[in-house]
């Protein structure tokens, strides 16, 4: 048992930190920045972030969770508006269906309450859709098949589009077993948990920079205790999520297929009901700036909103975390 | 980065479990029970004497001088077996290496780890709580002893105990934290008298108070040197506020398998909002044994945990209060033993924002001190 990072994970992260430093977003304005968000994409494409799930010779991911959440985390912290989490959850299924690796970038099709894998014919809709060309989507008999995207309909989260997927004819790429379908959920929920803790830093950094410097009554608000303690209970809450987030990461690869879930809707529900805390304080430090949309409070929360719909929030993760207690069906 | 027992981690653990099958005592719960607390000192000389307890202490003080994660692998062993918890007495053992002389090392730590000696802890007093550096018991010099008058309340284990590490005024031209020293004092003498105080779960025999009128301390009792007290107290509250110091995580874990299985058991009695408190229960209770370990590993690194430790305790009182609450609202109803314990499980869990220094003193610890927001 020993739960530090490696010396290769705390280069990754460092190395991540420093991507997200220098082309992460600093101003609502930069979201219109195309020559940064470009810069920061090939930076992402160069350290081959995304293919940390392709698969090696023997068929096993290139990286554990550990190195996604990792980079995941980084990303939500600096609000990096590239996509990430799409590519490599579509890695991870072709990876797992032991498929050919895609020709075209890929992402994929969630159901419209982006809680599960849509299947092919129902109303679907490909999250982190950026550069993508096509989305994979699961038939209930484990079919993994590729479709189309169409258009770019915006998303609740200011950093990530979503695309309509057209009712076209799907490609059948390969299959999944049902403990294949336990592991890719159990890693979807894991870079969705890190993607929370990473936007609860970022907000938790810009509102304690606030707390900081805004004055009033003749003093710097941070010295207030009822706006102190909002921001204590952030960095506690921050910390039980990340503690949750690192057993679930190791667990994608390291426990069997119902325990990585289990251990990943944990997180996933600890993370989902902090990110929403965490955010809401952030806007709530900042008084009137934080209701402006030139204030990145809101991009944090809007990020966080998406990245606990897909694969569910608190309510679905509960329910899986009874079923895994041998108490299914009962919420 | 591994969660999993390396092979001679994985060689311990069976041989603690299978120690377990044969000795385990089955007493109540701790925070439920009187009957815990008399029985609690041979338990803790019988899992010492078979060498499990004091694992990552000093060999030459009784331990084994093992890493700290030995004792994550015992406290999860002893809650899986629903076994009494690890007597905790860590932040006594750890103020007095960090502050102690060899001599009082030497006096002290070998009784204190196999469990022939007994302690208390002297802080809080009457008018002194949060604000513990206002606290006026006094200690006098008199040639090579001090004589000690004061009142000190919520002492747990005070009526067992054979010492007291007790906090006191040496200087009394000084106010605050200056002037103050640390002391091992006998508690079986004529100026010492303690009361039990009873918790609200009706448990009796953790808590009370003592009072000192000219109790006599030798001077080579002297935890540190004069002035050191608010040092020494300062280290063994970090201690006391760290979850993998007291072995909580696995406390909690035990309380929600009782309530699991209450569950399984009769699962139509009970509605959404009683599962969904169960979740949340299994949520939080797991997170915190991730943390455990954790923070246990971090100190392979020979991390000294300062301010950050009141964020663990945060997190360690929003998991105790969590359990509690689910405790209460899933068992309370069942009109027998176990409900009677677990709506004690639920009332103890309100001192964990208490003891040790309450949320609210944690949380200005934290903004100030971890998260650098200004003073006021």
């Amino acid at each position: 048992m020993d739960v530090r990072y490696t010396d290769e994970q705390r280069a990754l992260h460092q190395a991540a930190r420093q991507v997200i430093d220098r082309l992460g977003l600093r101003a609502v304005a930069d979201l219109a920045d195309e020559k940064r968000a470009a810069a920061l994409d090939e930076a992402v494409e160069i350290s081959g972030w995304r293919e940390l799930r392709a698969p090696d010779e023997s068929g096993d991911p290139s990286a554990s969770g550990i190195e996604v959440a990792i980079v995941a985390e980084e990303l939500g912290r600096g609000l990096a508006d590239v996509p990430f989490l799409g590519p490599t959850l579509a890695m991870e299924l072709r990876r797992l269906a032991r498929a050919p690796q895609a020709v075209v970038r890929e992402t994929v099709g969630l159901r419209r309450n982006f809680a599960a894998l849509a299947a092919p014919g129902e109303s679907a809709l490909a999250i982190d859709s950026c550069g993508a060309e096509a989305a994979l989507l699961l038939a209930a008999d484990g079919t993994l098949v590729s479709m189309g995207l169409y258009g770019q309909p915006g998303s609740i989260d200011l950093t990530r589009p979503t695309a309509l997927i057209p009712n076209a004819e799907p490609v059948t790429v390969g299959s999944l077993r049902e403990a294949d379908h336990q592991r890719w959920t159990a890693l979807a929920l894991t870079i969705t948990t890190a993607d929370l803790v990473g936007s609860m830093r970022g907000a938790l950094d810009l509102a304690v920079t606030y707390a900081g410097q805004r004055v009033q009554y003749g003093k710097r608000i941070g010295s207030f205790q009822a706006v102190a303690h909002l921001l204590a209970d952030a960095l506690v809450q921050i910390e039980g999520a990340r503690a949750a987030l690192l057993y679930a990461a190791w667990g994608v690869d390291a426990l069997a297929p119902p325990d990585a879930l289990a251990a990943a809707a944990s997180a996933k529900a600890y993370a989902a009901r902090g990110a929403r805390l965490v955010c809401e304080s952030c806007v709530q430090v900042h008084g009137g700036v934080g209701n402006t949309w030139e204030c990145l409070a809101h991009v944090y929360l809007r990020r966080a909103l998406l990245a606990t719909d897909v694969l569910g929030g608190v309510g679905p993760n509960l329910a899986r975390v009874l079923e895994h207690a041998g108490l299914g069906g009962r919420l | 980065m591994d969660f999993a027992d390396s092979p001679e981690e994985a060689r311990f653990r069976e041989r603690l479990r299978a120690w377990l099958a044969e000795n385990n005592p089955h007493l109540p719960a701790s925070s439920t029970s009187d009957e815990y607390w008399e029985k609690q000192p041979a338990w803790h000389r019988s899992l010492y004497q078979a060498g499990f307890f004091g694992l990552s202490w000093s060999a030459r003080y009784g331990g084994h001088d093992r890493p700290t994660v030995y004792d994550v692998i015992v406290d999860e062993e002893l809650a899986a077996a629903h076994a009494p918890p690890r007597p905790n007495l860590g932040y006594l053992v750890q103020a007095l290496l960090a502050h102690a002389d060899d001599d009082i090392k030497e006096r002290f730590l070998p009784d204190l780890i196999s469990g022939q000696a007994r302690w208390c802890q002297g802080f809080s007093e009457p008018d002194a709580g949060s604000d513990l550096a206002s606290l006026r018991t006094r200690a006098v010099r008199d040639g090579d002893q001090f004589i000690v008058s004061g009142h000190k309340v919520w002492t747990s284990y005070s009526d067992v105990a054979d010492w007291c590490l007790l906090l006191a005024r040496t200087d009394p031209d000084t106010r605050g934290h200056q002037g103050l020293s640390a002391f091992a004092i006998p508690m079986d003498q004529a100026g010492i008298t303690q009361r039990p105080l009873k918790m609200i779960s009706g448990v009796a025999r953790e808590f009370g108070e003592v009072t000192f009128d000219a109790a006599v301390v030798p001077v080579a009792n002297m935890i540190g040197t004069p002035g050191d007290g608010w040092a020494v107290a300062m280290t063994i509250l970090a201690h006391e506020r760290e979850p993998q110091e007291l072995g909580n995580a696995s406390r909690y874990r035990k309380t929600v398998a009782q309530l699991r299985k209450l569950m399984r058991d009769h699962p139509d009695s009970y509605d959404a909002e009683q599962f969904r408190e169960l979740a949340w229960a299994i949520v939080e209770s797991d997170m915190l044994q991730h943390l455990v370990r954790r923070r246990l590993s971090e100190r392979l690194d020979g991390l000294a945990h300062g301010a950050d430790g009141s964020i663990d305790k945060l997190l360690m009182t929003r998991v105790e209060q969590t359990v509690g609450h689910a405790a209460v609202d899933i068992a309370k109803g069942t009109h027998d033993e176990l409900g009677a314990s677990m709506l004690a499980t639920y009332l103890y869990s309100r001192a964990q924002s208490v003891m040790g220094g309450t949320a609210q003193i944690q949380k200005n610890i934290v903004a100030h001190r971890v998260l650098g927001l200004p003073k006021s």
